[in-house]
């Protein structure tokens, strides 16, 4: 029963790249931007969890509640002095201030807090139990339900608060919307605000699970992210969730049969054969383009 | 008439700098310090400037440059160190094969466009960085050992054709074609113009020179290895021709010289020259988007003051 502990392995690892994708989903259907950042928000979220712990001494769900406020005032912070401006500018200006923004995060924590890699406190008991002959772990059950738990209230927020039927309205149409009195401005706060503690969870969660960080752990995930983002149909929130699920137990499998120093290419592999035949990914419409 | 004159000024200027630069390095008064700074200032002036063919002139966004610079530099090491034949042939091997792989990644990536392209790209760099990640006869992450034959002489001379080949190509019809797709793709479609076309031939011909800089790149440092080639390295490009201007080929060319000689001085402090580095990319972007020179060239500052000065007699 070696491949259905794997297939737990891959769903926690899914649910990581599922709780970041949201984040580039959610800021890409509203603002049609990928938000290279998004990754180093992860990142900084793990970090904050770190902190909480070891430095005041919280418990694990209360590190996890300061790092998602954490972030999401990071995330708006970052979106109203970079990206704010931007919101006019052509595509290729945005995505290059969004790189620009990744880079100076990265080296700015560096440059602050130095390179090395920390260990993340082990506070969760290391138990397993058993499942027809596969030895499943505490923290993937821990890893998969605080996911899912973050999944459903980000449906409850977006589809039956007014913040949600509000960002709904903007990334259909932000003329419209505008014209019908809604702030986009806030409304675009709030989605980046939502996108950022969702990271910063994944970030706590990532520290957990695998139990070293470090201040380029962003740019992987973050990238991968994108793909499961890509893969799902960007834009599109069901589909991040399922594409950052596919993503993880696609790349565990390639893993476990022997090919681990190709596991970061697989996941390349994917956007690459998605982008070629299905460009809209697995949840998108066709859209035909118009001059 | 005057197109060519121009062409003979450029030659004149290329054969003044080598011979004095030259001149420096034999007689001493440039260390190996000095002379390198100057070889690696026009390795990043050919990846600029390549780059610059394929952003500023076609209009594709790649962010995958190291990728093809990845391949020169592995496919010149295997043909000087391990079949041992002379450093020209790895140039112009390396320049080749960069070529095939940019026609492979091109073909089927081109047809989308914007922030797809753009990870596409990112995407097909980093394949290209695992697979020789993989490759045991090429060292593996422990990299590959190579000895030093860059000289000031090859790299000046791959510079110089590199400028003249992108600069003809810019003015030919083909370059207008580029350029009319940068403008607005459906219209040039429109027009006639074999869009899917240019658009590969572009990102060819930037993969070519990309490649040979990468066949310069790994004579010059010793020892390849795939973590050199990472994304870091493709922004590095990506800075180059964004600060000096999309569209403007000089403008490129400056801000190679320009960063280069910043990231030399700031070698010690890594960190600084990035947190530097994406500052200006932040700032540009804020304040600046077409960047320092848009599509200008340094050569149309010259000649708005002679054609004012023509207007002002004209009206007289």
């Amino acid at each position: 029963m070696e491949w259905i502990q794997q297939l737990v392995n891959g769903i926690s690892l899914g649910s990581i790249y599922a709780l970041i994708a949201l984040g580039y989903t959610m800021v890409y259907g509203i603002i049609k931007l990928i938000n290279f950042a998004h990754g180093d928000v992860f990142m900084v979220g793990s970090f904050v969890g770190f902190y909480s712990i070891v430095g005041l001494g919280l418990d694990f769900f209360t590190a996890l509640v300061l790092a998602m406020i954490f972030c999401a005032i990071f995330g708006v912070l970052i979106e109203r002095i970079a990206y704010k401006r931007l919101r006019n500018a052509t595509r290729i200006a945005a995505l290059i201030t969004a790189i620009g923004v990744s880079l100076l995060i990265e080296n700015g924590f560096i440059f602050t807090w130095g390179p090395q890699p920390k260990a993340f406190p082990d506070i969760i008991a290391n138990g397993s139990f058993e499942i027809l002959g596969a030895k499943i772990s505490i923290k993937s059950i821990l890893i998969l339900s605080i996911s899912i738990t973050l999944m459903v209230i980000l449906q409850f927020i977006v589809h039956k608060t007014k913040i949600g039927k509000a960002m709904r309205a903007v990334s259909h149409d932000n003329e419209a919307a505008r014209l019908m009195g809604i702030n986009v401005d806030n409304t675009i706060s709030a989605t980046f605000a939502i996108g950022s503690a969702l990271a910063g969870a994944a970030g706590v969660i990532f520290g957990l699970y695998y139990t070293k960080i470090d201040p380029l752990m962003g740019i992987i995930p973050g990238i991968k992210a994108f793909v499961a983002a890509v893969l799902g149909g960007i834009g599109i929130i069901p589909g991040a969730m399922v594409g950052g699920l596919v993503l993880g137990v696609i790349e565990t499998f390639v893993n476990a049969s022997g090919f681990s120093l190709w596991r970061d290419a697989a996941a390349f592999v994917i956007l690459i054969l998605i982008l070629i035949f299905r460009p809209n990914g697995i949840f998108g419409k066709n859209t035909r383009e118009k001059v | 008439m005057k197109k060519s004159k121009r062409f003979w000024l450029f030659i004149l200027l290329a054969v003044v700098i080598y011979s004095v630069v030259q001149l420096l390095i034999s007689t001493g008064v440039f260390g190996s310090y000095y002379s390198n700074t100057l070889i690696l200032m026009a390795i990043n002036i050919i990846l600029a400037v390549s780059l610059h063919l394929v952003i500023g002139i076609t209009g594709q966004f790649s962010i995958g440059h190291a990728g093809f610079l990845a391949v020169g530099a592995y496919i010149s090491a295997i043909i000087t160190m391990r079949l041992e034949l002379p450093f020209i042939v790895g140039i112009v091997a390396a320049g080749i094969i960069a070529t095939l792989a940019g026609l492979v990644v091109g073909i089927p990536t081109l047809r989308l466009r914007g922030d797809y392209l753009a990870i596409a790209t990112l995407g097909f760099a980093e394949i290209i960085r695992i697979i020789f990640l993989n490759i045991d006869y090429v060292g593996g992450a422990a990299g590959m050992q190579v000895s030093h034959y860059t000289t000031w002489t090859y790299a000046f001379v791959c510079l110089v054709i590199t400028i003249i080949v992108i600069t003809n190509f810019t003015n030919s019809r083909h370059g207008r074609a580029c350029i009319s797709i940068r403008e607005n793709e459906v219209a040039s479609d429109a027009m006639g113009i074999n869009t899917t076309f240019y658009k590969v031939a572009a990102f060819a011909i930037g993969a070519f020179f990309a490649g040979v800089a990468g066949a310069l790149y790994a004579h010059n440092f010793y020892i390849i290895q795939p973590v050199n080639f990472g994304f870091l390295k493709s922004f590095d490009i990506l800075i180059f021709v964004v600060l000096g201007g999309l569209g403007s080929l000089s403008g490129s060319v400056i801000a190679a010289i320009l960063l280069t000689m910043v990231s030399t001085y700031l070698q010690g402090f890594p960190e600084t020259r990035m947190i530097i580095y994406s500052l200006v990319l932040i700032l540009v972007m804020l304040y600046r988007p077409q960047g320092l020179l848009g599509t200008r060239e340094i050569t149309d500052f010259l000649k708005f003051k002679k054609s004012r000065k023509g207007v002002a007699q004209h009206v007289e």
